[in-house]
């Protein structure tokens, strides 16, 4: 949840405060769909045409800096946000957006400033105090650098490989996740179904108490821009472990996300009962693994894994679990979210395709990730774990 | 954010005015600043902490503990705080340095000592010692005092670092920095001087007569700066050097520029104050009595000024008694003055000690001679003592 925002999401928000996106819904729905599907040249030309016709239109010019700045070319959307932000300086998007793009280049004070007059708009905004957070703690690891002298000058290319593909070009990367990327046979990660712009501003996943729904909307949807439906690891968790709990929101939201998946999923037999419970049996062992993997709880992470896990570049498994356990144990902090798993069950064996949301510090990623799962006695284990591109 | 100064720091909450006066002295604005944004991190205000700090990191640029107090602020910004040194995976022992850092500079501020007084070291200086330097081992400080008609001034006081193992220094590579009297030798020729010995380098006269009679050995104990990488060093981190900012020995250039300014190095002996003023006073009394039994000819009660334990430049007490006795047997008349006088109370754990230099005119029928003497004094069952006598 803490991760650095990219303008993607924030156009969300944008269209959830009620910008006149919603009157001109048909063609900015077209573009943010092209955009969904990284179609970013088309997407450009389509809202260039669109602001040739409305050139006042605000929310089209905030989706074209958004489409610049998926394209890198940060000097073209740092141009736009700044417009945008003269003109309406009581919106906090643009700001955040400015922000998310300093950052990206390293001019932390700058984002910082800008993450500020962000705040200043809007006190509330829980996005903008969460990338605020985040540039406080890079600019504090600079500044332990210098103090320390900490040699993390490979770390540090890592870090901004990862962030400009996590912001910009949200590809797949797996790289701050130990397991280097592979290509799979079939993609699995399902295409974007919903244009972002027709997200209503639906059922919020349990919300923070202080956040007003507005923010809990974008929040959610910040989540998995494709879905509406959201399970935030922990809920879906204690959902998958107490389904006879009272049923309170979170719980609903999920109940229902769940009964989507299993529509969607053709090879899940309603009717056979013992697929669902091997399905939740599943959900679990995803869920736990995450948890796991969070809590940097090594151990119970690589007790996820089947005894013949085949190891991505086919190292031994003794030299694969050291590597994992080093990562692991490396940053302070780890969060690892699972978002939107699909399961497909064969008999003993099953596979469970989902987004991993992945955040170290400041490093944070969003990847396709497809888990092979083997049932050994009553325990599904991971035999394969595949990154999907 | 527990810091282990918060006590502390409540002294200075009454006291603002302190740290104003603190701030402008010439060799510690930056510190002051440091100390200032400390101060400030411990009563909750890291806007105006920050804003201190980001004031000393532009003046030095390559200040370590000041990128460590920014971090930490910046963290506590990020609400990601666990207490001094947040970095995360930090080697602790680092981190301690810096803490060790932090405290001996906030310390020498919150100390109480309005001048910051070692001159009970400095118990005569003569005319030719403009300035004199005592080291604080404990408090990692060194202060210089200027000349004042033989008397020390204070004047500033200074950042060091030390011995790694501490001090008391006793043979060569134990990384310890020698306790007692020395003086500072010329500048050495900055051409050949490695860059870890920052921008300048004064060797001390470790080891002493007194080290050597008691079989110290080691050598090159100097007074240097820092290398270029760093403003400043840990409280203990030299090989036995007393180690300043290269600012701070810059700034001390045309004090050292005399090539011989004393350095006395003190570790933890503290001695009331009234005792040693009439300590000095029975040794300036012991000399002059020394120095009349002497132009008397007056062999018997001369030789009863030197100790059991005497010695100088191979000769124990009997040699020397001897050659005097066979000297002093005639009693030609003789006339003998001191002048440009300096004594140093010796910072010796055990025993009360002293090093005084003078001028020496010696003149009977038979011989002039002019020399530079340095002799070691020592309190023997309430007697001043002469421990060793020799030429400089």
């Amino acid at each position: 949840m803490t991760r650095l925002r990219t303008p993607l999401l924030s156009l969300l928000l944008f269209a959830a405060l009620g910008f006149p996106l919603v009157s001109h819904a048909d063609e900015l729905k077209d573009i943010s769909q092209l955009m969904g599907q990284e179609q970013y040249s088309q997407a450009l030309d389509k809202v260039n045409a669109y602001l040739a016709a409305h050139p006042k239109d605000v929310a089209a010019q905030f989706l074209k800096g958004v489409v610049l700045a998926e394209q890198n070319k940060s000097a073209e959307a740092i141009k736009i946000f700044t417009d945008i932000t003269e003109k309406h300086p009581e919106l906090p998007e643009p700001y955040n957006n400015l922000a998310v793009i300093y950052a990206e280049q390293g001019q932390y004070d700058k984002a910082r400033i800008s993450l500020e007059k962000a705040i200043k708009t809007h006190p509330s905004y829980a996005t903008a105090h969460e990338n605020l957070g985040d540039i406080y703690a890079k600019m504090a690891s600079d500044a332990y650098d210098k103090a320390l002298q900490l040699d993390r000058s490979n770390s540090r290319a890592q870090t901004k490989l990862m962030l400009v593909k996590e912001l910009f070009s949200r590809s797949a990367v797996v790289a701050s996740s130990g397991v280097p990327a592979k290509p799979t046979p079939t993609p699995v990660m399902p295409t974007l179904s919903s244009p972002v712009v027709a997200v209503a501003p639906s059922q919020p996943p349990a919300p923070p108490a202080v956040n007003p729904p507005l923010q809990s909307a974008v929040v959610a949807k910040a989540e998995e821009p494709a879905k509406p439906k959201v399970e935030p690891v922990q809920a879906s968790a204690d959902k998958a472990s107490s389904k006879d709990k009272a049923p309170d929101a979170t719980s609903m939201t999920v109940e229902k996300s769940k009964s989507v998946t299993a529509k969607e999923e053709a090879k899940v037999s309603k009717e056979d009962q013992s697929k669902n419970n091997a399905q939740e049996a599943l959900l679990r062992a995803v869920h736990g693994w995450a948890k796991a993997w969070s809590a940097r709880d090594v151990d119970a992470y690589l007790a996820y894994y089947a005894k013949d896990f085949k190891t991505p570049n086919g190292e031994s498994r003794s030299e694969w679990e050291k590597m994992r356990r080093e990562r692991i144990r490396k940053p302070a902090s780890i969060q690892v979210e699972v978002l939107n798993p699909k399961v497909s069950i064969d008999g003993n064996h099953a596979t469970i395709a989902f987004k991993q949301s992945y955040r170290a510090g400041i490093n944070s990623m969003r990847t396709s990730k497809t888990l092979v799962f083997v049932k050994m006695g009553e325990k599904w284990l991971i035999t394969q774990e595949l990154a999907n591109h | 954010m527990l810091l282990p100064w918060n006590a502390t720091a409540i002294y200075f909450a009454d006291r603002p005015s302190r740290l104003e006066s603190f701030l402008h002295g010439t060799p510690r604005q930056i510190e002051g600043l440091l100390v200032r944004s400390l101060l400030e991190t411990t009563q909750g205000k890291l806007d105006a902490a920050l804003s201190d700090i980001d004031e000393v990191i532009r003046a030095m640029p390559n200040f370590k503990l000041a990128y460590l107090v920014r971090g930490d602020l910046l963290q506590a910004k990020a609400r990601q705080i666990s207490g001094f040194g947040s970095a995360p995976n930090a080697p602790r022992d680092e981190i301690a340095d810096f803490q060790d850092e932090a405290r001996v500079r906030l310390e020498r501020y919150l100390s109480r000592e309005d001048a910051p007084a070692q001159p009970d070291y400095l118990w005569q200086l003569d005319e030719a010692q403009r300035h004199a330097i005592v080291v604080d081992t404990n408090k990692s400080r060194l202060y210089l005092y200027r000349n004042d008609h033989g008397q020390p001034r204070y004047v500033a006081d200074y950042y060091v670092t030390v011995g790694k193992n501490g001090t008391e220094k006793q043979s060569e590579g134990d990384k310890k920095t020698p306790i007692g009297v020395y003086f500072a030798g010329k500048q050495l020729e900055r051409k050949k001087l490695p860059d870890m010995y920052g921008t300048a380098a004064y060797p001390l006269s470790y080891p002493n007569e007194w080290d050597k009679h008691r079989g110290k050995n080691g050598h090159g104990i100097w007074l240097h700066g820092t290398p270029s990488n760093t403003y400043s060093r840990p409280p203990r981190a030299s090989d036995g050097c007393v180690v300043l900012t290269n600012p701070d020995i810059s700034s001390l250039a045309p004090v050292l520029q005399d090539g011989s300014t004393p350095v006395v190095i003190v570790g933890n002996n503290p001695v009331s104050q009234a005792a040693l003023k009439a300590e000095r006073e029975r040794l300036m009394g012991a000399m002059e009595q020394w120095r009349r039994d002497w132009e008397t000819q007056n062999t018997e009660d001369y030789l009863a000024r030197y100790s059991r334990d005497f010695f100088s430049e191979g000769k124990n007490f009997k040699a020397w008694a001897d050659e005097k006795r066979r000297i002093q047997q005639s009693k030609s008349a003789t006339s003998i003055q001191l002048s440009n006088l300096s004594v140093f109370r010796y910072p010796d754990g055990q025993q009360q000690m002293a090093v005084v230099s003078f001028d020496q005119d010696f003149k009977s029928d038979r011989l002039n001679s002019h020399m530079r003497k340095r002799q070691y004094w020592i309190l023997e069952d309430g007697q001043w003592k002469i421990l060793y006598e020799g030429a400089v």
